[in-house]
Protein backbone atom coordinates (compact mmCIF):
# COMPACT_ATOMS: atom_id res chain seq x y z
CA UNK A 1 0.00 0.00 0.00
CA UNK A 2 3.02 2.51 -0.14
CA UNK A 3 6.27 2.92 -1.83
CA UNK A 4 8.11 0.89 0.11
CA UNK A 5 6.33 -2.21 -0.16
CA UNK A 6 9.47 -3.52 -1.19
CA UNK A 7 11.12 -3.67 1.87
CA UNK A 8 8.03 -4.14 4.20
CA UNK A 9 9.46 -7.16 6.59
CA UNK A 10 6.72 -8.97 8.31
CA UNK A 11 8.14 -8.25 12.03
CA UNK A 12 4.93 -8.03 13.01
CA UNK A 13 4.56 -11.57 13.48
CA UNK A 14 7.62 -12.23 14.53
CA UNK A 15 6.90 -9.85 17.27
CA UNK A 16 4.02 -11.45 18.37
CA UNK A 17 5.50 -14.99 18.56
CA UNK A 18 8.56 -14.07 20.15
CA UNK A 19 6.41 -12.02 23.18
CA UNK A 20 3.97 -15.20 23.28
CA UNK A 21 6.88 -17.50 23.80
CA UNK A 22 8.18 -15.05 26.28
CA UNK A 23 5.20 -15.13 28.06
CA UNK A 24 4.65 -18.88 28.21
CA UNK A 25 8.08 -19.49 28.98
CA UNK A 26 7.96 -17.03 32.14
CA UNK A 27 6.33 -19.96 33.91
CA UNK A 28 9.94 -21.08 34.36
CA UNK A 29 11.46 -17.89 34.85
CA UNK A 30 9.22 -15.96 36.56
CA UNK A 31 9.84 -16.63 39.78
CA UNK A 32 13.68 -16.38 39.97
CA UNK A 33 13.24 -13.14 37.73
CA UNK A 34 10.64 -11.83 40.69
CA UNK A 35 13.04 -12.63 43.35
CA UNK A 36 15.84 -10.59 41.56
CA UNK A 37 13.13 -7.65 41.44
CA UNK A 38 11.81 -8.40 44.83
CA UNK A 39 14.08 -5.02 46.55
CA UNK A 40 12.33 -2.62 44.03
CA UNK A 41 8.83 -4.08 44.38
CA UNK A 42 9.04 -4.60 47.97
CA UNK A 43 9.98 -0.77 48.25
CA UNK A 44 7.62 0.68 46.04
CA UNK A 45 4.55 -1.46 47.69
CA UNK A 46 6.18 0.24 51.01
CA UNK A 47 5.69 3.20 49.65
CA UNK A 48 2.59 2.85 48.38
CA UNK A 49 1.10 1.10 51.58
CA UNK A 50 -1.80 -1.54 50.64
CA UNK A 51 -3.13 0.10 47.80
CA UNK A 52 -0.70 -0.91 45.16
CA UNK A 53 0.60 -4.58 47.35
CA UNK A 54 3.47 -5.54 45.29
CA UNK A 55 4.37 -8.69 46.36
CA UNK A 56 2.14 -8.05 49.58
CA UNK A 57 -0.80 -9.46 50.87
CA UNK A 58 -4.39 -10.13 49.09
CA UNK A 59 -7.13 -10.65 51.21
CA UNK A 60 -9.21 -13.74 49.95
CA UNK A 61 -12.97 -14.85 51.41
CA UNK A 62 -15.45 -17.15 50.93
CA UNK A 63 -18.69 -15.27 51.70
CA UNK A 64 -20.64 -11.89 50.98
CA UNK A 65 -19.28 -10.13 53.81
CA UNK A 66 -16.14 -10.01 56.17
CA UNK A 67 -17.61 -10.40 59.66
CA UNK A 68 -16.84 -7.92 62.32
CA UNK A 69 -15.53 -8.13 65.16
CA UNK A 70 -17.57 -6.98 68.35
CA UNK A 71 -14.89 -6.84 71.72
CA UNK A 72 -18.00 -6.81 73.57
CA UNK A 73 -19.60 -10.04 72.20
CA UNK A 74 -16.95 -11.79 70.57
CA UNK A 75 -15.77 -14.86 72.58
CA UNK A 76 -13.22 -17.73 71.53
CA UNK A 77 -14.51 -20.98 72.90
CA UNK A 78 -12.70 -24.21 73.38
CA UNK A 79 -15.71 -27.12 73.18
CA UNK A 80 -15.83 -30.76 72.48
CA UNK A 81 -13.61 -33.27 74.34
CA UNK A 82 -11.96 -31.39 77.00
CA UNK A 83 -12.53 -31.55 80.74
CA UNK A 84 -13.30 -27.89 81.07
CA UNK A 85 -14.85 -25.93 78.37
CA UNK A 86 -13.21 -22.87 77.91
CA UNK A 87 -15.29 -18.87 77.24
CA UNK A 88 -12.55 -16.43 76.50
CA UNK A 89 -13.16 -12.55 75.84
CA UNK A 90 -10.83 -10.82 73.89
CA UNK A 91 -8.91 -9.16 76.93
CA UNK A 92 -8.58 -12.67 78.42
CA UNK A 93 -7.19 -13.58 75.58
CA UNK A 94 -4.65 -10.98 75.07
CA UNK A 95 -3.95 -11.33 79.31
CA UNK A 96 -2.76 -14.66 78.03
CA UNK A 97 1.82 -15.42 77.72
CA UNK A 98 2.64 -13.38 75.24
CA UNK A 99 4.33 -14.96 72.43
CA UNK A 100 6.37 -12.88 69.41
CA UNK A 101 7.60 -14.31 65.88
CA UNK A 102 9.12 -12.90 62.81
CA UNK A 103 7.68 -15.48 60.02
CA UNK A 104 7.23 -15.91 56.22
CA UNK A 105 3.47 -16.30 54.99
CA UNK A 106 2.56 -18.76 51.73
CA UNK A 107 0.03 -18.59 49.65
CA UNK A 108 -1.10 -22.06 48.36
CA UNK A 109 -1.89 -19.84 44.88
CA UNK A 110 1.90 -18.66 44.56
CA UNK A 111 2.06 -15.52 46.64
CA UNK A 112 4.59 -14.99 50.21
CA UNK A 113 4.83 -11.97 52.09
CA UNK A 114 8.16 -11.94 54.17
CA UNK A 115 8.93 -11.18 57.75
CA UNK A 116 5.00 -10.60 59.02
CA UNK A 117 5.88 -9.74 62.55
CA UNK A 118 3.05 -11.55 64.85
CA UNK A 119 2.43 -11.90 68.45
CA UNK A 120 -0.40 -13.75 70.17
CA UNK A 121 -0.57 -16.93 72.02
CA UNK A 122 0.66 -20.32 71.70
CA UNK A 123 -1.93 -22.95 71.71
CA UNK A 124 -0.25 -24.78 74.25
CA UNK A 125 -1.31 -22.16 77.17
CA UNK A 126 -4.96 -22.19 75.49
CA UNK A 127 -4.72 -26.05 75.89
CA UNK A 128 -3.69 -25.64 79.23
CA UNK A 129 -6.65 -24.54 79.73
CA UNK A 130 -9.16 -26.93 78.64
CA UNK A 131 -7.07 -30.11 79.36
CA UNK A 132 -8.04 -32.59 76.60
CA UNK A 133 -9.20 -35.66 76.51
CA UNK A 134 -6.76 -38.19 76.29
CA UNK A 135 -8.90 -38.90 72.79
CA UNK A 136 -8.27 -35.29 71.86
CA UNK A 137 -6.07 -35.88 68.79
CA UNK A 138 -6.66 -32.56 66.61
CA UNK A 139 -8.17 -29.13 66.48
CA UNK A 140 -11.00 -27.79 64.81
CA UNK A 141 -11.25 -23.79 64.04
CA UNK A 142 -14.05 -22.56 63.21
CA UNK A 143 -14.40 -18.82 61.67
CA UNK A 144 -16.91 -16.11 62.31
CA UNK A 145 -17.01 -16.21 58.19
CA UNK A 146 -19.13 -19.71 57.67
CA UNK A 147 -18.73 -21.91 56.30
CA UNK A 148 -14.97 -21.73 56.90
CA UNK A 149 -13.10 -24.61 59.38
CA UNK A 150 -9.74 -26.49 59.07
CA UNK A 151 -7.94 -27.98 61.58
CA UNK A 152 -4.35 -29.07 62.59
CA UNK A 153 -3.45 -31.88 64.79
CA UNK A 154 -2.35 -31.42 68.47
CA UNK A 155 1.26 -32.32 67.46
CA UNK A 156 1.05 -29.25 64.52
CA UNK A 157 -0.74 -26.82 66.80
CA UNK A 158 2.49 -27.45 68.88
CA UNK A 159 4.79 -26.99 66.75
CA UNK A 160 7.74 -23.87 68.12
CA UNK A 161 6.26 -21.24 65.39
CA UNK A 162 2.70 -21.79 65.23
CA UNK A 163 0.10 -19.47 67.70
CA UNK A 164 -3.13 -17.74 67.69
CA UNK A 165 -2.50 -14.70 66.55
CA UNK A 166 -3.79 -11.33 67.50
CA UNK A 167 -1.26 -8.36 66.56
CA UNK A 168 0.58 -7.99 63.14
CA UNK A 169 3.25 -6.09 62.30
CA UNK A 170 3.14 -4.20 65.73
CA UNK A 171 -0.90 -3.36 65.67
CA UNK A 172 -4.03 -5.33 66.46
CA UNK A 173 -5.08 -7.75 63.43
CA UNK A 174 -7.01 -5.68 61.07
CA UNK A 175 -10.39 -7.00 59.99
CA UNK A 176 -9.16 -8.40 56.80
CA UNK A 177 -6.23 -10.06 58.63
CA UNK A 178 -8.73 -11.52 60.34
CA UNK A 179 -9.44 -9.57 63.80
CA UNK A 180 -9.82 -10.30 66.40
CA UNK A 181 -7.74 -13.55 66.15
CA UNK A 182 -6.53 -15.79 63.55
CA UNK A 183 -4.33 -18.92 63.27
CA UNK A 184 -0.51 -18.81 62.06
CA UNK A 185 1.27 -21.85 61.28
CA UNK A 186 3.92 -20.53 58.69
CA UNK A 187 5.33 -24.04 57.46
CA UNK A 188 1.47 -24.73 55.66
CA UNK A 189 -0.14 -22.68 53.47
CA UNK A 190 -2.12 -19.83 54.56
CA UNK A 191 -5.68 -21.42 54.18
CA UNK A 192 -4.84 -23.68 57.40
CA UNK A 193 -4.81 -20.55 59.28
CA UNK A 194 -8.31 -19.86 59.94
CA UNK A 195 -9.20 -16.12 60.83
CA UNK A 196 -11.72 -14.64 62.49
CA UNK A 197 -11.46 -17.65 65.13
CA UNK A 198 -14.31 -17.98 67.35
CA UNK A 199 -14.19 -21.79 68.52
CA UNK A 200 -11.32 -24.33 68.66
CA UNK A 201 -13.29 -27.34 68.88
CA UNK A 202 -11.28 -30.64 70.18
CA UNK A 203 -12.01 -33.41 68.35
CA UNK A 204 -10.36 -37.34 67.87
CA UNK A 205 -10.07 -37.30 64.17
CA UNK A 206 -8.98 -34.59 61.51
CA UNK A 207 -12.25 -33.37 59.81
CA UNK A 208 -12.69 -32.16 56.41
CA UNK A 209 -12.40 -28.34 56.37
CA UNK A 210 -13.38 -25.97 53.79
CA UNK A 211 -10.53 -26.51 51.86
CA UNK A 212 -10.04 -29.84 52.11
CA UNK A 213 -13.84 -30.40 50.68
CA UNK A 214 -12.55 -28.86 47.75
CA UNK A 215 -9.86 -31.00 46.75
CA UNK A 216 -6.68 -29.60 48.96
CA UNK A 217 -4.58 -31.33 51.17
CA UNK A 218 -5.14 -31.91 54.46
CA UNK A 219 -1.64 -31.59 55.19
CA UNK A 220 -0.66 -28.18 53.47
CA UNK A 221 3.14 -28.23 54.30
CA UNK A 222 4.86 -25.29 51.99
CA UNK A 223 6.71 -26.56 49.27
CA UNK A 224 5.44 -30.35 49.79
CA UNK A 225 1.52 -30.16 49.33
CA UNK A 226 -1.08 -29.32 47.02
CA UNK A 227 0.79 -30.84 43.81
CA UNK A 228 4.42 -28.89 44.90
CA UNK A 229 7.50 -30.19 45.27
CA UNK B 1 -18.93 19.70 13.17
CA UNK B 2 -18.07 20.98 9.94
CA UNK B 3 -20.55 19.18 7.46
CA UNK B 4 -18.18 19.93 4.25
CA UNK B 5 -15.18 19.04 5.48
CA UNK B 6 -13.95 16.00 3.33
CA UNK B 7 -13.89 12.79 5.52
CA UNK B 8 -12.57 9.25 5.32
CA UNK B 9 -13.55 5.72 6.13
CA UNK B 10 -10.63 4.45 8.62
CA UNK B 11 -12.36 1.80 10.43
CA UNK B 12 -14.42 -1.37 9.55
CA UNK B 13 -17.53 -2.03 11.45
CA UNK B 14 -15.97 -5.10 12.36
CA UNK B 15 -12.96 -3.66 13.21
CA UNK B 16 -14.93 -1.30 15.69
CA UNK B 17 -16.34 -4.36 17.05
CA UNK B 18 -13.33 -6.21 17.62
CA UNK B 19 -12.15 -3.09 19.84
CA UNK B 20 -15.11 -2.59 21.79
CA UNK B 21 -15.70 -6.05 22.91
CA UNK B 22 -12.35 -5.91 23.93
CA UNK B 23 -11.96 -2.81 25.32
CA UNK B 24 -15.80 -3.73 27.54
CA UNK B 25 -14.13 -6.89 29.10
CA UNK B 26 -10.70 -5.45 29.86
CA UNK B 27 -12.63 -2.34 31.98
CA UNK B 28 -14.93 -4.83 33.43
CA UNK B 29 -11.79 -7.15 34.11
CA UNK B 30 -9.80 -4.39 35.42
CA UNK B 31 -12.30 -3.08 38.20
CA UNK B 32 -13.38 -6.96 39.31
CA UNK B 33 -9.74 -7.75 39.30
CA UNK B 34 -8.84 -5.02 41.16
CA UNK B 35 -11.20 -5.27 43.50
CA UNK B 36 -10.28 -8.97 44.42
CA UNK B 37 -6.50 -7.71 44.52
CA UNK B 38 -6.27 -4.60 46.18
CA UNK B 39 -6.92 -5.13 50.39
CA UNK B 40 -8.54 -1.84 50.74
CA UNK B 41 -11.32 -2.26 47.85
CA UNK B 42 -11.06 -6.17 49.24
CA UNK B 43 -11.98 -4.96 52.64
CA UNK B 44 -14.29 -2.21 51.64
CA UNK B 45 -16.40 -3.79 48.82
CA UNK B 46 -16.98 -7.42 50.52
CA UNK B 47 -18.73 -9.74 48.37
CA UNK B 48 -15.58 -11.78 47.22
CA UNK B 49 -17.43 -14.44 45.84
CA UNK B 50 -19.55 -11.95 43.46
CA UNK B 51 -16.94 -10.29 41.98
CA UNK B 52 -14.89 -13.41 41.55
CA UNK B 53 -18.17 -15.28 39.30
CA UNK B 54 -18.27 -11.24 37.63
CA UNK B 55 -14.77 -11.42 36.37
CA UNK B 56 -14.55 -15.10 35.92
CA UNK B 57 -17.87 -14.98 33.38
CA UNK B 58 -17.05 -11.76 31.81
CA UNK B 59 -13.99 -13.53 30.65
CA UNK B 60 -15.77 -16.05 29.13
CA UNK B 61 -18.11 -13.40 27.44
CA UNK B 62 -15.21 -12.08 26.35
CA UNK B 63 -14.09 -14.68 24.30
CA UNK B 64 -17.09 -15.70 22.92
CA UNK B 65 -18.14 -12.50 21.73
CA UNK B 66 -14.66 -12.42 19.98
CA UNK B 67 -15.40 -15.26 18.17
CA UNK B 68 -18.72 -14.45 17.38
CA UNK B 69 -17.89 -11.00 15.84
CA UNK B 70 -15.04 -12.67 13.77
CA UNK B 71 -17.66 -15.87 12.79
CA UNK B 72 -20.46 -13.15 11.47
CA UNK B 73 -18.07 -10.31 10.57
CA UNK B 74 -16.11 -8.80 8.02
CA UNK B 75 -13.28 -11.07 8.05
CA UNK B 76 -11.79 -9.92 5.71
CA UNK B 77 -10.91 -6.44 6.41
CA UNK B 78 -9.65 -8.33 9.53
CA UNK B 79 -7.17 -10.59 7.56
CA UNK B 80 -6.47 -7.15 5.59
CA UNK B 81 -5.91 -5.48 8.97
CA UNK B 82 -4.02 -8.61 10.44
CA UNK B 83 -1.63 -8.09 7.26
CA UNK B 84 -1.22 -4.40 8.03
CA UNK B 85 0.06 -4.80 11.25
CA UNK B 86 2.34 -7.85 10.70
CA UNK B 87 4.45 -5.74 7.97
CA UNK B 88 6.97 -3.05 8.90
CA UNK B 89 8.09 -0.90 6.07
CA UNK B 90 11.55 1.31 6.07
CA UNK B 91 8.79 4.12 7.23
CA UNK B 92 7.61 2.76 10.11
CA UNK B 93 10.90 1.46 11.14
CA UNK B 94 12.19 5.13 10.99
CA UNK B 95 8.97 6.72 12.62
CA UNK B 96 10.14 4.45 15.47
CA UNK B 97 13.83 6.15 15.68
CA UNK B 98 11.88 9.71 14.49
CA UNK B 99 8.25 10.60 14.50
CA UNK B 100 9.30 11.88 10.78
CA UNK B 101 8.12 9.42 8.19
CA UNK B 102 4.38 9.37 6.91
CA UNK B 103 2.83 6.75 7.82
CA UNK B 104 -0.35 4.07 6.36
CA UNK B 105 -3.59 4.29 8.36
CA UNK B 106 -1.91 2.48 11.43
CA UNK B 107 1.60 4.06 12.09
CA UNK B 108 4.45 1.94 14.17
CA UNK B 109 3.34 2.92 17.36
CA UNK B 110 -0.42 1.79 16.71
CA UNK B 111 0.77 -1.87 15.50
CA UNK B 112 2.76 -2.16 18.25
CA UNK B 113 -0.11 -1.50 20.47
CA UNK B 114 -2.18 -4.43 18.57
CA UNK B 115 0.52 -6.76 18.48
CA UNK B 116 1.02 -6.15 22.60
CA UNK B 117 -2.58 -6.36 23.22
CA UNK B 118 -2.87 -9.67 21.33
CA UNK B 119 -0.33 -11.16 23.07
CA UNK B 120 -1.37 -10.03 26.16
CA UNK B 121 -5.07 -11.37 25.84
CA UNK B 122 -3.79 -14.88 25.07
CA UNK B 123 -1.32 -15.19 27.80
CA UNK B 124 -4.28 -13.70 30.44
CA UNK B 125 -6.58 -16.31 29.08
CA UNK B 126 -4.27 -18.71 29.63
CA UNK B 127 -3.26 -18.23 32.80
CA UNK B 128 -6.62 -16.86 33.57
CA UNK B 129 -8.17 -20.29 32.79
CA UNK B 130 -4.94 -22.30 34.84
CA UNK B 131 -6.15 -20.09 37.65
CA UNK B 132 -9.71 -21.05 37.28
CA UNK B 133 -9.22 -24.53 36.80
CA UNK B 134 -5.89 -24.95 39.39
CA UNK B 135 -8.64 -24.13 42.10
CA UNK B 136 -10.00 -27.48 41.18
CA UNK B 137 -6.99 -29.67 39.85
CA UNK B 138 -4.03 -29.57 41.93
CA UNK B 139 -1.82 -30.64 39.04
CA UNK B 140 -2.65 -27.17 36.56
CA UNK B 141 -1.59 -25.39 40.06
CA UNK B 142 1.43 -23.63 39.15
CA UNK B 143 2.81 -20.94 41.77
CA UNK B 144 3.83 -18.61 38.80
CA UNK B 145 0.48 -18.39 36.88
CA UNK B 146 -1.07 -15.57 39.47
CA UNK B 147 2.47 -13.75 39.79
CA UNK B 148 2.17 -14.31 35.52
CA UNK B 149 -1.39 -12.71 35.44
CA UNK B 150 -0.81 -10.02 37.83
CA UNK B 151 2.50 -8.65 35.60
CA UNK B 152 0.83 -8.49 32.46
CA UNK B 153 -2.25 -6.56 34.85
CA UNK B 154 1.02 -3.94 35.55
CA UNK B 155 1.88 -3.70 31.95
CA UNK B 156 -1.29 -3.10 30.58
CA UNK B 157 -2.74 -0.96 32.82
CA UNK B 158 0.37 1.16 31.94
CA UNK B 159 -0.65 0.61 27.64
CA UNK B 160 -3.90 1.23 28.46
CA UNK B 161 -3.27 4.79 30.25
CA UNK B 162 -1.28 5.82 27.40
CA UNK B 163 -3.66 4.40 24.72
CA UNK B 164 -6.29 6.52 27.07
CA UNK B 165 -4.18 9.22 26.94
CA UNK B 166 -3.45 9.42 23.11
CA UNK B 167 -6.79 8.52 22.15
CA UNK B 168 -8.59 11.35 24.11
CA UNK B 169 -6.70 13.82 25.71
CA UNK B 170 -3.76 14.66 23.69
CA UNK B 171 -4.82 17.61 21.62
CA UNK B 172 -2.80 16.14 18.56
CA UNK B 173 -4.16 12.60 18.21
CA UNK B 174 -7.32 12.49 19.95
CA UNK B 175 -9.40 13.26 17.00
CA UNK B 176 -8.55 9.66 16.30
CA UNK B 177 -11.24 8.56 18.98
CA UNK B 178 -13.76 9.67 15.95
CA UNK B 179 -12.03 6.74 13.94
CA UNK B 180 -12.73 3.78 16.18
CA UNK B 181 -16.33 5.56 17.04
CA UNK B 182 -18.36 6.29 13.77
CA UNK B 183 -15.22 4.92 11.74
CA UNK B 184 -14.29 7.93 9.76
CA UNK B 185 -11.41 10.74 10.56
CA UNK B 186 -10.92 13.64 8.88
CA UNK B 187 -9.46 13.94 5.54
CA UNK B 188 -7.09 17.33 6.58
CA UNK B 189 -6.61 15.15 10.14
CA UNK B 190 -5.33 11.61 7.65
CA UNK B 191 -2.90 13.46 5.70
CA UNK B 192 -1.09 15.24 8.92
CA UNK B 193 -0.82 11.69 10.74
CA UNK B 194 -1.40 8.88 8.05
CA UNK B 195 -0.33 10.47 5.27
CA UNK B 196 0.39 7.75 2.99
CA UNK B 197 -2.90 6.35 3.90
CA UNK B 198 -4.54 9.54 3.24
CA UNK B 199 -3.01 9.85 -0.09
CA UNK B 200 -4.19 6.40 -0.63
CA UNK B 201 -7.67 6.51 0.44
CA UNK B 202 -8.53 9.18 -1.73
CA UNK B 203 -7.44 7.41 -4.85
CA UNK B 204 -9.70 4.83 -3.99
CA UNK B 205 -12.37 7.08 -3.13
CA UNK B 206 -12.99 5.60 0.45
CA UNK B 207 -15.52 8.97 1.84
CA UNK B 208 -16.91 8.10 4.86
CA UNK B 209 -20.88 8.52 4.66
Amino acid sequence: MSSNDADARPYGRRAFLGLLAAGLTSFAWARPASRVFAPVTSQFSALAGDLLPVGGWRIYTISGSMPVFDPKTWRLEITGLVRTPVSLTYDELRSLPRSRQVSTFHCVTGWTVKDVRWAGVRFEHLLALARPLPSARAIRFVSLEEPYDDSLTLDQSLLADVMLAYDMDGAPLTRAHGSPARVVIPEMYGYKGVKWLTRMELVDAQPTGYWEGLGYDQNAWVGRSNGRG
Amino acid sequence: MDAGRPRLHRFSRTERAVHWVHAAAFLVLLATGLALYLPSLSELLGRRPLLKSIHVWTAVVWIVALVLVVAAGDRRSLRATLREVDLFDRDDRNWLLRRGPPQGRLNAGQKINTILTGVFALLFAITGVLLWYGERDTRFRFAQTILIHDWLTYISFVLFVGHLYLSVIHPRTRHSLTGITRGWVYEDWAREHHAKWARLARREGADAP
